[in-house]
Protein backbone atom coordinates (compact mmCIF):
# COMPACT_ATOMS: atom_id res chain seq x y z
CA UNK A 1 0.00 0.00 0.00
CA UNK A 2 0.95 3.46 -0.86
CA UNK A 3 1.92 5.61 1.99
CA UNK A 4 2.55 9.76 2.29
CA UNK A 5 5.98 10.83 3.97
CA UNK A 6 6.75 14.47 4.99
CA UNK A 7 10.80 15.01 5.22
CA UNK A 8 11.37 18.21 7.45
CA UNK A 9 15.26 19.95 7.56
CA UNK A 10 16.26 23.15 6.99
CA UNK A 11 18.85 21.29 5.04
CA UNK A 12 18.26 21.38 1.08
CA UNK A 13 21.05 18.53 0.91
CA UNK A 14 19.74 16.35 3.64
CA UNK A 15 16.40 16.38 2.43
CA UNK A 16 17.47 15.01 -0.82
CA UNK A 17 19.33 12.69 0.83
CA UNK A 18 16.18 11.33 2.92
CA UNK A 19 14.67 11.47 -0.62
CA UNK A 20 17.43 9.22 -2.36
CA UNK A 21 16.82 6.57 0.42
CA UNK A 22 13.08 6.66 0.58
CA UNK A 23 12.90 6.38 -3.59
CA UNK A 24 15.08 3.06 -3.04
CA UNK A 25 12.80 1.90 -0.98
CA UNK A 26 9.68 2.55 -2.23
CA UNK A 27 9.59 4.47 -5.73
CA UNK A 28 5.46 4.60 -5.35
CA UNK A 29 5.56 6.57 -2.39
CA UNK A 30 4.60 10.65 -2.15
CA UNK A 31 6.60 12.49 -0.31
CA UNK A 32 6.10 16.17 0.93
CA UNK A 33 9.13 18.29 1.74
CA UNK A 34 9.39 21.01 4.61
CA UNK A 35 12.19 23.61 5.97
CA UNK A 36 11.08 24.01 9.32
CA UNK A 37 8.79 23.10 12.19
CA UNK A 38 6.41 25.47 11.57
CA UNK A 39 5.54 24.77 8.21
CA UNK A 40 5.75 21.29 8.72
CA UNK A 41 2.81 21.53 11.08
CA UNK A 42 0.61 23.43 8.45
CA UNK A 43 1.77 20.53 5.99
CA UNK A 44 1.04 17.59 8.40
CA UNK A 45 -2.83 19.03 9.21
CA UNK A 46 -3.14 19.37 5.42
CA UNK A 47 -1.84 15.91 4.42
CA UNK A 48 -2.26 13.99 6.71
CA UNK A 49 1.02 11.79 6.18
CA UNK A 50 2.07 8.43 7.62
CA UNK A 51 5.31 9.02 8.11
CA UNK A 52 7.26 12.39 8.87
CA UNK A 53 11.16 12.34 8.95
CA UNK A 54 12.60 15.35 10.61
CA UNK A 55 16.07 16.40 11.51
CA UNK A 56 16.56 17.75 15.46
CA UNK A 57 18.91 20.68 14.89
CA UNK A 58 16.86 22.86 12.95
CA UNK A 59 16.67 27.02 13.55
CA UNK A 60 13.47 28.11 15.61
CA UNK A 61 11.49 24.92 16.69
CA UNK A 62 13.59 21.79 16.82
CA UNK A 63 12.98 18.38 15.44
CA UNK A 64 12.33 16.66 19.12
CA UNK A 65 9.30 19.56 20.04
CA UNK A 66 7.99 18.91 16.65
CA UNK A 67 7.64 15.15 17.13
CA UNK A 68 5.75 16.01 20.61
CA UNK A 69 3.58 18.47 19.07
CA UNK A 70 2.80 15.53 15.72
CA UNK A 71 2.60 12.95 18.59
CA UNK A 72 -0.24 14.66 20.47
CA UNK A 73 -2.22 15.42 17.37
CA UNK A 74 -1.94 11.79 16.06
CA UNK A 75 -0.60 9.36 17.95
CA UNK A 76 -0.71 6.81 15.33
CA UNK A 77 2.13 8.95 13.07
CA UNK A 78 4.86 7.24 12.30
CA UNK A 79 7.64 10.10 13.66
CA UNK A 80 11.04 9.55 13.36
CA UNK A 81 13.99 12.52 14.36
CA UNK A 82 16.93 11.92 12.38
CA UNK A 83 20.09 13.58 13.90
CA UNK A 84 23.93 13.24 13.76
CA UNK A 85 23.83 14.14 17.28
CA UNK A 86 23.67 10.46 19.15
CA UNK A 87 23.99 11.90 22.69
CA UNK A 88 22.11 9.53 25.09
CA UNK A 89 20.05 12.32 25.81
CA UNK A 90 19.32 13.54 22.59
CA UNK A 91 17.78 10.20 21.48
CA UNK A 92 15.86 9.48 25.14
CA UNK A 93 14.63 12.92 24.53
CA UNK A 94 13.18 11.57 21.47
CA UNK A 95 11.58 8.50 22.70
CA UNK A 96 9.92 10.70 25.09
CA UNK A 97 8.28 12.61 22.51
CA UNK A 98 6.83 9.64 20.99
CA UNK A 99 9.79 9.53 18.01
CA UNK A 100 12.46 7.03 17.12
CA UNK A 101 15.73 7.87 16.46
CA UNK A 102 17.26 7.14 13.17
CA UNK A 103 20.90 8.32 13.03
CA UNK A 104 22.54 10.81 10.49
CA UNK A 105 23.06 9.61 7.65
CA UNK A 106 20.28 7.74 7.11
CA UNK A 107 20.74 4.28 5.63
CA UNK A 108 17.98 2.08 4.02
CA UNK A 109 18.01 -0.56 6.25
CA UNK A 110 17.76 1.67 9.31
CA UNK A 111 14.63 3.36 7.47
CA UNK A 112 13.10 0.29 6.09
CA UNK A 113 13.14 -0.38 9.94
CA UNK A 114 11.58 2.47 10.89
CA UNK A 115 8.59 1.87 9.00
CA UNK A 116 8.48 -1.97 9.81
CA UNK A 117 8.29 -1.22 13.74
CA UNK A 118 5.78 1.74 12.60
CA UNK A 119 3.08 -0.69 11.08
CA UNK A 120 4.17 -3.31 14.08
CA UNK A 121 2.89 -0.57 16.37
CA UNK A 122 -0.61 0.16 14.60
CA UNK A 123 -1.53 -3.51 13.74
CA UNK A 124 -0.96 -4.03 18.05
CA UNK A 125 -3.37 -1.03 18.86
CA UNK A 126 -5.59 -1.84 15.98
CA UNK A 127 -5.99 -5.24 17.44
CA UNK B 1 28.90 38.65 -0.28
CA UNK B 2 32.04 37.25 0.78
CA UNK B 3 31.08 33.39 0.24
CA UNK B 4 31.31 34.13 -3.64
CA UNK B 5 35.04 34.51 -3.23
CA UNK B 6 34.62 30.62 -3.18
CA UNK B 7 32.31 30.56 -5.78
CA UNK B 8 29.86 28.11 -3.82
CA UNK B 9 26.31 28.11 -4.98
CA UNK B 10 23.85 27.59 -2.42
CA UNK B 11 23.17 24.18 -2.37
CA UNK B 12 27.11 23.76 -2.23
CA UNK B 13 27.54 26.02 0.71
CA UNK B 14 24.35 23.88 2.25
CA UNK B 15 26.43 20.72 1.91
CA UNK B 16 29.31 22.61 3.22
CA UNK B 17 26.84 23.67 6.19
CA UNK B 18 25.60 19.54 6.51
CA UNK B 19 29.00 18.62 6.34
CA UNK B 20 29.92 21.07 9.67
CA UNK B 21 27.01 19.80 11.32
CA UNK B 22 27.75 16.02 10.56
CA UNK B 23 31.16 16.57 12.38
CA UNK B 24 30.40 18.63 14.90
CA UNK B 25 27.67 16.32 16.27
CA UNK B 26 30.10 13.82 15.74
CA UNK B 27 32.71 15.62 18.01
CA UNK B 28 30.09 16.63 20.67
CA UNK B 29 29.38 13.08 21.05
CA UNK B 30 33.10 12.68 22.19
CA UNK B 31 33.10 15.79 24.50
CA UNK B 32 30.01 13.88 26.03
CA UNK B 33 31.90 11.63 27.01
CA UNK B 34 34.63 13.83 28.47
CA UNK B 35 32.14 15.40 30.43
CA UNK B 36 29.49 13.33 31.20
CA UNK B 37 26.68 15.18 30.18
CA UNK B 38 24.91 16.45 27.50
CA UNK B 39 26.80 19.02 25.50
CA UNK B 40 23.89 21.32 24.11
CA UNK B 41 24.56 22.46 20.16
CA UNK B 42 23.30 25.12 18.33
CA UNK B 43 22.50 24.66 14.86
CA UNK B 44 25.86 25.79 13.27
CA UNK B 45 26.35 28.80 10.64
CA UNK B 46 28.93 28.47 8.13
CA UNK B 47 30.32 31.01 6.25
CA UNK B 48 33.51 32.16 4.24
CA UNK B 49 35.68 35.26 5.07
CA UNK B 50 38.71 36.57 4.91
CA UNK B 51 41.01 36.43 6.91
CA UNK B 52 40.08 40.37 7.88
CA UNK B 53 36.80 39.43 8.29
CA UNK B 54 37.16 36.80 10.59
CA UNK B 55 39.36 39.10 12.77
CA UNK B 56 36.39 41.21 13.03
CA UNK B 57 34.05 38.82 12.99
CA UNK B 58 35.69 37.45 16.67
CA UNK B 59 36.74 40.93 17.71
CA UNK B 60 32.79 41.50 18.32
CA UNK B 61 32.83 38.80 20.91
CA UNK B 62 32.74 39.92 24.91
CA UNK B 63 36.49 39.19 25.70
CA UNK B 64 39.25 40.32 23.96
CA UNK B 65 41.63 38.14 25.54
CA UNK B 66 40.85 34.76 23.32
CA UNK B 67 42.26 31.26 23.48
CA UNK B 68 42.14 28.68 20.83
CA UNK B 69 43.76 24.99 20.49
CA UNK B 70 44.77 24.70 16.79
CA UNK B 71 46.41 21.92 14.76
CA UNK B 72 47.35 21.62 10.94
CA UNK B 73 45.79 19.39 8.76
CA UNK B 74 47.26 17.95 5.24
CA UNK B 75 46.32 15.98 2.30
CA UNK B 76 44.21 17.19 -0.74
CA UNK B 77 43.33 20.01 1.50
CA UNK B 78 45.86 21.34 3.67
CA UNK B 79 45.26 24.20 6.65
CA UNK B 80 44.65 24.78 9.83
CA UNK B 81 41.91 24.69 12.00
CA UNK B 82 41.51 26.47 15.26
CA UNK B 83 38.55 25.81 18.18
CA UNK B 84 38.48 29.60 19.53
CA UNK B 85 36.71 30.58 22.64
CA UNK B 86 36.87 33.56 25.09
CA UNK B 87 39.57 33.21 27.83
CA UNK B 88 37.49 33.67 30.46
CA UNK B 89 35.41 30.68 29.75
CA UNK B 90 38.68 28.47 28.92
CA UNK B 91 38.85 27.68 32.84
CA UNK B 92 34.48 27.07 32.80
CA UNK B 93 35.16 24.30 30.01
CA UNK B 94 38.40 23.32 32.26
CA UNK B 95 36.07 22.52 35.40
CA UNK B 96 33.59 20.88 33.14
CA UNK B 97 36.34 18.37 31.63
CA UNK B 98 38.27 17.92 35.06
CA UNK B 99 34.92 17.32 36.93
CA UNK B 100 34.47 17.16 40.63
CA UNK B 101 35.40 20.84 42.31
CA UNK B 102 39.40 21.83 41.51
CA UNK B 103 41.10 24.25 43.36
CA UNK B 104 42.02 27.50 41.05
CA UNK B 105 45.97 26.13 41.62
CA UNK B 106 44.40 22.90 40.14
CA UNK B 107 42.56 24.00 37.22
CA UNK B 108 45.37 26.30 36.46
CA UNK B 109 47.49 23.33 36.67
CA UNK B 110 45.44 21.34 34.34
CA UNK B 111 44.32 24.39 31.95
CA UNK B 112 46.81 23.81 29.62
CA UNK B 113 46.20 20.16 28.92
CA UNK B 114 42.81 20.03 29.49
CA UNK B 115 42.47 22.56 26.44
CA UNK B 116 44.42 20.93 23.99
CA UNK B 117 43.18 17.46 25.17
CA UNK B 118 39.09 18.78 24.47
CA UNK B 119 40.79 21.02 21.31
CA UNK B 120 41.88 17.63 20.37
CA UNK B 121 38.91 15.56 20.48
CA UNK B 122 36.52 18.20 18.67
CA UNK B 123 38.74 19.43 16.31
CA UNK B 124 40.05 15.52 15.53
CA UNK B 125 35.88 14.34 15.51
CA UNK B 126 35.11 17.36 13.37
CA UNK B 127 38.09 17.09 10.26
CA UNK B 128 37.63 13.21 10.89
CA UNK B 129 33.84 13.38 9.91
CA UNK B 130 34.10 15.63 7.42
CA UNK B 131 37.09 13.90 5.78
CA UNK B 132 35.23 10.52 5.92
CA UNK B 133 32.18 12.08 4.24
CA UNK B 134 34.41 13.74 1.59
CA UNK B 135 36.11 10.00 0.98
CA UNK B 136 39.80 11.78 1.87
CA UNK B 137 41.92 11.23 4.28
CA UNK B 138 43.94 14.09 6.29
CA UNK B 139 47.00 14.10 8.14
CA UNK B 140 46.36 16.00 11.59
CA UNK B 141 49.24 17.36 13.81
CA UNK B 142 49.24 17.62 17.67
CA UNK B 143 46.89 20.49 19.01
CA UNK B 144 48.71 23.50 20.11
CA UNK B 145 47.42 25.94 22.91
CA UNK B 146 47.59 29.71 21.71
CA UNK B 147 46.16 32.56 23.62
CA UNK B 148 45.81 36.12 22.00
CA UNK B 149 43.41 38.60 20.38
CA UNK B 150 41.82 37.81 17.04
CA UNK B 151 44.19 39.32 15.02
CA UNK B 152 46.64 37.38 16.38
CA UNK B 153 44.84 34.08 15.36
CA UNK B 154 44.78 35.66 11.45
CA UNK B 155 46.81 38.14 10.87
CA UNK B 156 49.72 37.81 8.58
CA UNK B 157 51.73 39.35 11.05
CA UNK B 158 52.22 36.16 13.06
CA UNK B 159 54.60 33.18 13.11
CA UNK B 160 51.73 30.91 11.47
CA UNK B 161 51.52 31.28 7.69
CA UNK B 162 47.62 32.62 7.31
CA UNK B 163 45.29 31.16 4.16
CA UNK B 164 43.55 32.84 1.67
CA UNK B 165 40.25 32.32 3.39
CA UNK B 166 38.79 31.39 6.47
CA UNK B 167 36.09 28.87 6.90
CA UNK B 168 34.09 30.59 9.64
CA UNK B 169 31.94 28.51 11.67
CA UNK B 170 30.17 29.54 14.24
CA UNK B 171 28.27 27.46 17.14
CA UNK B 172 27.56 27.60 20.67
CA UNK B 173 27.93 24.51 22.75
CA UNK B 174 26.69 24.20 26.29
CA UNK B 175 27.93 22.12 29.28
CA UNK B 176 26.71 22.08 32.46
CA UNK B 177 28.86 25.34 33.66
CA UNK B 178 26.94 27.68 31.22
CA UNK B 179 26.85 28.71 28.14
CA UNK B 180 30.49 28.45 26.58
CA UNK B 181 30.48 30.35 22.58
CA UNK B 182 32.88 28.15 20.96
CA UNK B 183 34.08 28.71 17.38
CA UNK B 184 35.74 26.97 15.08
CA UNK B 185 37.61 27.84 11.88
CA UNK B 186 39.53 26.81 9.42
CA UNK B 187 42.06 28.25 7.46
CA UNK B 188 42.90 27.11 3.89
CA UNK B 189 44.90 28.41 0.98
CA UNK B 190 43.51 29.01 -2.29
CA UNK B 191 44.51 25.39 -4.09
CA UNK B 192 42.79 23.56 -0.84
CA UNK B 193 39.66 25.38 -1.76
CA UNK B 194 39.57 24.52 -4.89
CA UNK B 195 39.96 20.90 -4.22
CA UNK B 196 37.00 21.50 -1.49
CA UNK B 197 34.80 22.96 -3.47
CA UNK B 198 34.93 19.74 -6.01
CA UNK B 199 35.04 16.83 -3.09
CA UNK B 200 31.58 19.23 -2.04
CA UNK B 201 30.20 18.29 -5.30
CA UNK B 202 30.94 14.65 -5.28
CA UNK B 203 29.59 14.70 -2.04
CA UNK B 204 26.27 16.32 -2.93
CA UNK B 205 26.10 13.37 -6.12
CA UNK B 206 26.60 10.79 -3.78
CA UNK B 207 23.79 12.02 -1.37
CA UNK B 208 21.44 13.52 -3.28
CA UNK B 209 21.80 10.21 -6.56
CA UNK B 210 19.84 11.56 -9.34
CA UNK B 211 18.74 14.68 -8.03
CA UNK B 212 21.77 16.22 -7.47
CA UNK B 213 22.22 18.97 -10.26
CA UNK B 214 23.98 17.72 -13.55
CA UNK B 215 27.18 17.76 -14.15
CA UNK B 216 26.42 20.24 -17.15
CA UNK B 217 24.96 22.79 -14.34
CA UNK B 218 28.51 22.95 -12.62
CA UNK B 219 29.89 26.11 -14.39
Amino acid sequence: MSSKVLIVDDSKLARMGVMKVLRELHPDWESVEASNADDAFKLVKQSLPDYVLMDYNMPGKDGIALAAELHELDANMGIAVISANQQLEVIKRARAAGAIFLPKPLTEKALAGFFAMTAEERNRTEK
Amino acid sequence: MSNASLGLDDLELDALTELVNLGVSNAALSLREMVREEVALSVPEVSVVSPDEAVSILGRTESKQLVAVQQYFEGEISGRALLIFPETKSLELVRAVVGGTPSLDEIAELEHEALAETGNVLLNGCLGTIANNLQRSLKISLPEVIYGESSDFFSATGKQPIGDSVLFIYINFAVRCGDIQGYIAMLLDMPSLLALKQLIRNFIERVAGENSPSKANNG
